[in-house]
């Protein structure tokens, strides 16, 4: 078991000096795997900040429900009555058509416009807090609402919620399959790349296997090659995620002080950092392990 | 130690290279396989190293038959062997002393212990203030030493060397011979492919003369 140990301290040593010794075909590698695994690395942090930032803006999910304009005040407490009574609904608020126009005038810039109209334009409308804000169950309300009396519209305002969802769920599509595109990439260079040592240790592999080495011996370095590219790939593409997201926030930081907020992009989490360095090593390790079977038996005497 | 019973090698485009050849090799013995190139020599160092398989008959090398042998057991067997190669097949992307270590690593050797053995080995042939030289810089006799240095530095219980003094001048030639009677006197079974009768006047090994893929006369070793 100690020997085992060291041995594959011994395989890792070596492949770490091997890498270290052309800097220049290691840096490039790295450099080509690094941006491969930061394309869906970026998409990925991109749709968390969209998602963090839609669940920001939507608190809870409200009805609004429009009177037609001819409802009379009788109309307005019959369906206030029914609205307070209906037992999917959690709490009612009257928004009477006067109030409305008042809330107009003092939006700024609209009060000349409010004032130019002869009449009050607005109907009665009622805001809804429902009980149940699953989706489903609000399309229902919402469409038992529309059919009440005197009922011109009711509305929604999840629906871009809702719309940035289904954007959302498109966008992690895209990323699963970039990132399986680019995953197969990274195991193409990886593969490649082992073909590459591989024929140049020809010798080496050709005498280690005369002298006793088994298999496993001779694949072991070609095996850590792999990984360890895999797994400076990794950090290469941690690093220009960081570097994006740190360009970009700057740029943010102007651009949300002229909205008079503070909007700051997320990074990758711990995890997420640790997952793609073991699925960088792990890829890598597996173009490896696929161009050794591939090419080992070419270059070894038997 | 190595048996060989009724063994033909016919490589593939029809050429045979052994025909019915038997032979055996006691432990501790050493062996001289004399004969021209193209005799069949390198066949049979070959066979016993399980490099190449019998077409017909049995190769037993330790106790086991190396051409029914599965391939994951040959990299055990071949542990109990020291090859030396006419050609050396050093590693010349590193050092003389990496080139013994070699065997060492593949053996999971401690570092430690595998560096102490290295350099007594490299002492025994008379290359260590070279230990830290590149290969190409020795000259054509120290590679050759450098070669049975890295064969035995794991103490092999036989020794192969197919024309270890293939074109070394006489003196070097001497020299590794001893360096083989050495190794031979302290127990090994050393088999040697040559043609080099000064060689074979020097150590007065059982000689066993290879022709046409045929074993020949058999000379019994003469009593030092």
């Amino acid at each position: 078991m100690r020997s085992w140990i060291s041995q594959q301290g011994r395989a890792l040593r070596g492949t770490i000096w091997k890498l270290l010794r052309a800097p220049f075909a290691t840096l490039f590698n790295v450099v080509v795997l690094g941006i491969a695994l930061a394309l869906p690395a970026v998409l990925y942090v991109g749709l968390v900040n969209l998602q963090k930032a839609a669940q920001a803006a939507s608190p809870e999910p409200q009805l609004t429900i429009f009177l037609a304009l001819e409802a009379s005040r009788a109309d307005v407490q019959q369906i206030e009555a029914r609205l307070t009574a209906h037992k999917a609904i959690a709490k009612t608020r009257h928004v009477p058509r006067e109030q409305a126009l008042e809330d107009m005038k003092r939006a700024s810039g609209m009060a000349t416009v409010a004032e130019a109209l002869g009449q009050n334009p607005l109907p009665d409308a009622f805001v809804v807090d429902p009980r149940d804000v699953s989706p489903a169950a609000l399309e229902r309300l919402r469409a038992e609402l529309a059919a009440l009396p005197k009922v011109a519209h009711v509305q929604l305002d999840t629906e871009w919620a809702q719309r940035l969802d289904a954007v959302l769920k498109l966008g992690r599509l895209a990323l699963l399959l970039l990132a399986t595109l680019l995953a197969f990439a990274l195991v193409a260079i990886t593969f490649n790349t082992i073909r590459l040592q591989i024929l140049t240790q020809r010798d080496e592999i050709e005498v280690a296997t005369l002298i006793g080495a088994t298999p496993a011996f001779i694949r072991r370095p070609f095996l850590y090659y792999g990984a360890l590219l895999g797994l400076f790939g990794g950090l290469a593409a941690a690093g220009l995620v960081w570097l994006a997201r740190h360009v970009l926030n700057g740029a943010l930081a102007d651009l949300s002080y002229l909205y008079g907020a503070r909007w700051q992009l997320d990074y990758l989490t711990r995890v997420d950092t640790v997952s793609l360095l073991i699925f960088a090593a792990a890829l890598g390790w597996m173009g490896a392990g696929l161009s050794v079977a591939r090419h080992l038996a070419e270059a070894r005497p038997r | 130690m190595i048996a060989l019973s009724d063994v033909t090698k016919r490589y593939p485009g029809g050429h045979e290279a052994l025909k019915n050849a038997t032979l055996n090799v006691a432990p501790g013995e050493m062996v001289f396989l004399m004969g021209h190139s193209g005799a069949g020599k390198s066949t049979l160092l070959k066979l016993m190293a399980g490099i190449e398989r019998p077409t017909r008959g049995a190769v037993v090398v330790n106790g086991q038959n190396v051409g029914t042998l599965r391939a994951r057991a040959l990299p055990y067997l071949r542990r109990n062997l020291g090859l030396v190669f006419q050609d050396h097949k050093l590693l010349f992307d590193r050092s003389v002393f990496d080139n013994v270590m070699l065997p060492l690593d593949i053996l999971g050797y401690d570092r430690r212990d595998a560096a102490r053995r290295a350099r007594a080995a490299l002492d025994k042939v008379g290359l260590l203030k070279h230990e830290k030289a590149l290969p190409i810089t020795l000259s054509g006799g120290e590679q050759q030493r450098l070669c049975i240095a890295r064969a035995v530095v794991h103490r092999p219980a036989i020794l192969l060397a197919d024309e270890p003094t293939g074109n070394l001048d006489p003196a070097y030639a001497a020299e590794i011979g001893e360096l083989f009677r050495a190794f031979n006197q302290v127990g090994a079974t050393v088999v040697i492919a040559t043609h080099d009768m000064n060689l074979a006047d020097n150590l007065a090994p059982r000689l066993i003369m290879v022709a046409s893929g045929r074993i020949g006369a058999d000379t019994p070793a003469v009593a030092p």
